[in-house]
């Protein structure tokens, strides 16, 4: 195994060439991903190395070229289509929903869609309400898609070249904040997309996340360590086909959980994260399982509001303690 | 017009009319006894539109339709049977009896259903088209789909990025005159549809669409500029749905005497009193065709009967491809 320091940007740039090296049917589709090099420079450089054939500047069509991406698998393409972010991607719903992800059932198996699409997600940097939506946990609540948040360096690449080897689509949501962030991107052979990952040890409460919330419920469990409660911090990695199995044993260990979600609590993932737990470890559980998730609002510009807003470390720990009675 | 040089072919015209109208009026028929559920949009009155357009295709060319396929699936070569089982939704339909009438799919004649949100198919078709391109591959996407379609803006989405990419597709515009019950002039402000096309810069050319030789000869000039890399191409078949627009409709969005006076221009009327003018067409050719018909639909019936029920643990098969 070999270690690389580098940033998730450029471990997803890798990813990509990676991809279209190794295999010829690969090519990038999207918003600016070619002249401009990617809206967060993940395909800065891969015009000039893979030519326009192959890095697609689409026009702002959002609809018409997730759809081309269906039709491109659908007629032996592996395409990875990025949508700039996920705000954008309700404008391509419709193909999403009603295309890649119900064609191979009602086909009858007939058809299979081998697509990619990526796209940043999430808030935090202070450009209000349009552009910091998390709707990675509407889209698993999909059948037919598979759907990824990679967290670390290491599944910002792996996870791309693993969806690659997918036949039925896969999304992969990149959290915004997490672009720059540096880490060390581990090459030992193909990356697992079925399973959760236990990123902190702990005896007495779990912490269940994924995406931009990994680092804070890291950094959280650092801060309760310090009073003496030790968090066990599970990244969820994949919310679609969800690893109940690595959820539940940790629960069963801990007999705590708090679930760590940056949308919005009514309706969300967090709460089918609850709801598994409750059917499948109630009688393990010393309290109620607690939820830290966004407030009930758009999520507004200022910095005092937006911090108020999203799930943050303090709010973390604080929902921890509330749970143990510390 | 002149007379058709071969005389098979234009038999053939007639008789793949002739399979629709018949094939849907079992349908309709079964419907009423309960053997078909949900939704069934009939084509009747536009068949001309589905057999003239389709000559043109050869078996590599992709085919996207809509919810009101029966007729392009049936002229496209999937057997009577399969598609008659997937309207009783058995487990030997077209596409195991999942889909039902408006989700009709075809992987060996790379028909791509039966998409049956309106618009839905043009990105997908301009999509296989791209495949194609990037693969070197002669081979056309033709993309059917009704004037409603083009209120949405996946049309005008799909016909600038594949006027852009220069794409090898052929968008087929069936237009009936009504988005279900709102008609062209209520819902468009520029009711001329084929001139649509110079918005996105590729060619765009209306066309009788109750005549099936215009139909095919317009198409087959289309084939022909896409195929040889011209980029795609926008058809406008001016055509009419003499039924109502499903089961459930009212019409009384239109006139008995607008329905009748569209009647009076029935494609398949209309082609068969042109052959027999011609000289091309006895009535005991025409009853050897409605006999050959008779018996392939009753023996889709037979087959659709006949037919098992997908056993429920199958349920969730193919949801997602089955790992081995």
């Amino acid at each position: 195994m070999t270690m690389t320091k580098t940033t998730y940007r450029e471990a997803v740039r890798a990813g990509l060439r990676e991809a279209l090296q190794r295999d010829p049917l690969v090519f990038l589709m999207g918003e600016d991903v070619g002249r401009y090099g990617g809206t967060y420079a993940c395909s800065h450089g891969l015009l000039e190395e893979f030519g326009p054939e192959r890095i697609r500047d689409a026009p702002l069509s959002e609809s018409a070229f997730v759809g081309a991406g269906i039709g491109a698998a659908l007629g032996g393409m592996k395409p990875i289509v990025e949508v700039m972010t996920v705000n954008f991607s309700l404008l391509a719903l419709d193909q999403i929903v009603n295309n890649a992800a119900t064609i191979r059932h009602m086909s009858g198996g007939q058809f299979s869609i081998p697509l990619v699409l990526r796209m940043a997600t999430g808030g935090g940097r202070q450009v209000a309400a349009q552009h910091s939506h998390s709707f990675e946990g509407w889209y698993a609540h999909i059948p037919g898609i598979t759907v990824l948040t990679p967290a670390t360096v290491t599944d910002a690449k792996g996870m791309l070249l693993a969806a690659l080897r997918e036949p039925d689509p896969v999304l992969i949501f990149e959290h915004a904040y997490l672009y720059p962030m540096e880490g060390e991107l581990e090459e030992a052979g193909l990356v697992d997309i079925s399973k959760a990952a236990l990123r902190r040890q702990g005896r007495d409460v779990s912490l269940l996340t994924f995406g931009g919330s990994l680092w804070k419920s890291l950094e959280a469990a650092e801060r309760l360590a310090a009073e003496g409660i030790e968090a066990e911090v599970i990244d969820l990695r994949v919310l679609r086909p969800l690893d109940t199995a690595t959820i539940l044993a940790s629960v069963r260990k801990t007999h705590r959980a708090v679930i760590v979600d940056e949308a919005w609590r009514t309706g969300s993932f967090a709460a089918e994260i609850s709801a598994q737990i409750m059917e499948g470890a109630f009688y393990d559980l010393d309290g109620p399982v607690a939820r830290v998730c966004s407030a009930e609002a758009p999520l507004p510009y200022p910095k005092h509001l937006e911090d108020a807003a999203l799930p943050n470390v303090e709010g973390i720990a604080r929902a921890v303690r509330g749970l143990l009675g510390a | 017009m002149n007379v058709p040089a071969d005389r098979n072919h234009a038999l053939e015209l007639l008789r793949q009319m002739l399979r629709i109208r018949r094939f849907e009026e079992k349908t309709a028929e079964l419907y009423s006894l309960g053997k078909i559920r949900g939704f069934l949009h009939l084509y009747i009155g536009e068949e001309a539109v589905a057999v003239g357009a389709l000559q043109a295709l050869g078996p590599e060319d992709a085919v996207v339709a809509t919810y009101r396929e029966h007729g392009h699936a049936l002229v496209r070569g999937t057997p009577a049977g399969s598609l008659m089982a997937e309207l009783y939704g058995k487990a030997n339909g077209c596409a195991r009896g999942r889909g039902g009438s408006m989700h009709f799919f075809d992987a060996s004649r790379r028909f791509y259903g039966g998409l049956a949100i309106v618009g839905g198919g043009l990105p997908v078709a301009v999509g296989l088209a791209l495949a194609d391109k990037l693969q070197g591959r002669p081979r056309v996407t033709a993309c059917f789909f009704g004037d409603g379609a083009v209120a949405e803006g996946e049309f005008h989405e799909s016909l600038n990025l594949a006027a852009l990419w220069k794409l090898p597709v052929l968008f087929l515009c069936e237009n009936n005159l009504y988005a279900m019950g709102t008609a062209l002039a209520r819902h468009q402000s520029q009711t001329d549809i084929a001139r649509k096309a110079q918005a996105y810069n590729l060619p765009g050319e209306a066309v009788d669409g109750m005549d099936v030789l215009a139909v095919e000869a317009a198409t087959a000039g289309a084939v022909e500029t896409v195929r040889g890399g011209g980029g795609p191409y926008l058809l406008e078949y001016r055509t009419y749905r003499f039924r109502a627009h499903s089961m459930y409709d009212a019409e009384r969005y239109r006139t008995k005497d607008e329905v009748e006076q569209w009647k009076q221009r029935d494609p398949i009327a209309a082609f068969e009193g042109l052959l027999r003018e011609w000289k091309c067409l006895t009535s005991d050719d025409l009853a050897a065709i409605e006999a050959d018909i008779a018996a392939e639909i009753d023996k889709a019936v037979a087959f659709a009967e006949a037919g098992a029920w997908e056993p429920v643990e199958d349920l969730t098969k193919d949801v997602y491809t089955e790992r081995t």
